[in-house]
């Protein structure tokens, strides 16, 4: 596991499988077969979307309101930790 | 519950609490058993197991349960029976779900997981094995299980580790008799390098009549509790929820998913809220209605009341409703309680005295126990006669 580092680029880990649900996703990696819960929609998009920017904190930049960036940022770092994204 | 929703929450907006308690597009913990078919006769079977059932699904009508799974994006099913190793089209089954990536976990009492089978198992992606003891020693595991089970099960382990499996699981129901072997039960599990699984003994199906002499004692609960609060590495299927009123709560849930994040479909296509309620009061409704699994698991009455904001009942005064929320559904229906007061085994002691207070419990009405030629359930446990998994 990549330790998370916003200047590198990221991706949902081609193993984690996501399903929408009310509160923003579900997200299954079939490798740790652990269960994931993605809490806000705006995660679940940053999520989808983070291998189509060269690094993640384009991303946040392009995706997240200022001022609850570094939420997002943490949040990261934390599916970085449980592998549901990674550097590909 | 019988699997193990590991858990790890990411970004809060609203207590998850809440939200799962309301339901979900599909549910996270789906329990499909494939036959009532059994050659074991435990003593505290919840699904009353033994004979297969006429009405069966079809291999047909199975293939379509899980290619309504892949609609509805359901990530892995437990498994279960009876014996799903009896089922016939059992790999065949396993092999179409894991294919369409339908991830399997299933539960087996390991008598017919032959070492060619266990290779079988080993070469599949997406599918985890739980074999099932429940004692550390043939002599405990044997009075629950069946005279010979607990040597299938270790013949089943070994055939798994030979294989080069993988870390499977060891699925042990915690009982009275065994929570004084919970450290040797972790000692084989780590022989193996295989995940020790413990799950709370429900007084479902044939438990209805031996949960009495089976539960552990309040004092056997609280070691248990602290027991699992050092051993984090312990699954346990989110099953001892009630006793996340002693204290820091164990990993997972903690809160009844029936109807709501957990159900059941039975071998004959009916859906039950959850593994433990096999009784037509939680009958939502059957895979071969109109709509099938995803109208019953979306719209059947029974769900929708089940996500509806539920009473506290005598519950509501207590400083730990918060902590356990009442408690476990079945066990209070199969003890004859009321569902909105305290869990049989409420860590505070509620439960005893309405166990005590209570009228008879309901009768389990439904079963699929082998019975003899006069119609009467044969004893159980039998002694278990079964093809020796290293000659079949």
């Amino acid at each position: 596991m990549t330790a998370f580092a916003a200047e590198r680029a990221w991706r949902l880990n081609p193993q984690v499988a996501l399903r929408d649900e009310a509160f923003g996703a579900l997200a299954y990696h079939y490798g740790t077969r652990r269960l994931v819960f993605l809490k806000s929609r705006l995660l679940v998009d940053l999520v989808s979307s983070l291998g189509e920017y060269p690094s993640a904190a384009e991303a946040i930049t392009a995706l997240v309101p200022e001022g609850r960036r570094t939420t997002y940022e943490r949040a990261l770092a934390r599916l970085a930790a449980s592998g549901v994204i990674d550097v590909g | 519950m019988s699997a193990d929703p590991s858990t790890d929450l990411v970004v809060a907006p609203l207590p998850l609490k809440e939200q799962f308690t309301r339901g979900l597009d599909a549910p996270i913990c789906l329990t499909w058993e494939l036959t009532y078919a059994c050659n074991l006769a435990c003593v505290h079977c919840l699904s009353s197991s033994g004979r297969r059932d006429p009405g069966e699904l079809t291999p047909g009508e199975a293939r379509g349960i899980v290619d309504d799974m892949v609609d509805m994006k359901v990530f892995y099913v437990n498994i279960g029976g009876g014996e799903p190793m009896l089922r016939p089209d059992f790999f065949d089954l396993v092999s179409y779900a894991v294919g369409r990536k339908v991830g399997v976990k299933f539960s087996t009492n390991g008598t017919r997981l032959t070492a060619p089978r266990a290779e079988q198992l080993a070469a599949l992606d997406y599918l985890d094995v739980q074999v099932s003891i429940d004692g550390a020693t043939a002599a405990t595991n044997d009075a629950v299980r069946g005279e010979g089970s607990f040597a299938a099960a270790r013949n089943a382990m070994d055939n798994l580790a030979a294989a080069g499996f993988g870390p499977f699981k060891i699925s042990v129901v915690v009982t009275r008799q065994n929570v004084e072997e919970l450290d040797a039960l972790a000692a084989i599990a780590d022989s193996y390098g295989a995940q020790l699984r413990l799950t709370r003994l429900r007084p479902s199906g044939r438990a209805v009549d031996t949960w009495e002499a089976l539960h552990p004692t309040a004092a056997q609960q609280r070691m248990l509790y602290h027991w699992l609060v050092e051993r984090p590495g312990v699954l346990t299927g989110d099953s001892f929820f009630h006793l996340s009123a002693l204290g820091e709560p164990l990993d997972g849930l903690n809160l009844c998913g029936a109807g709501r994040v957990v159900c059941l479909i039975d071998p004959v296509g009916d859906v039950y809220a959850c593994p433990f309620v096999i009784d037509r009061q939680f009958l939502a409704g059957n895979v071969r209605d109109p709509g099938g699994f995803p109208a019953v698991w979306r719209t059947s009455s029974l769900f929708t009341s089940l996500r509806e904001p539920q009473s506290a009942g005598a519950c509501a005064s207590c400083g730990s409703f918060d902590a356990c929320r009442g408690g476990c559904m079945a066990a209070k229906f199969f003890t004859g309680l009321p569902l909105d007061g305290p869990d049989p085994e409420c860590v505070h002691g509620h439960g005893e005295a309405a166990l005590a207070a209570r009228g008879e419990p309901p009768r389990a009405l439904l079963g699929h126990s082998k019975v003899g030629r006069d119609g009467t359930p044969v004893p159980v446990p039998t002694p278990v006669r079964f093809r020796s998994p290293a000659r079949a």
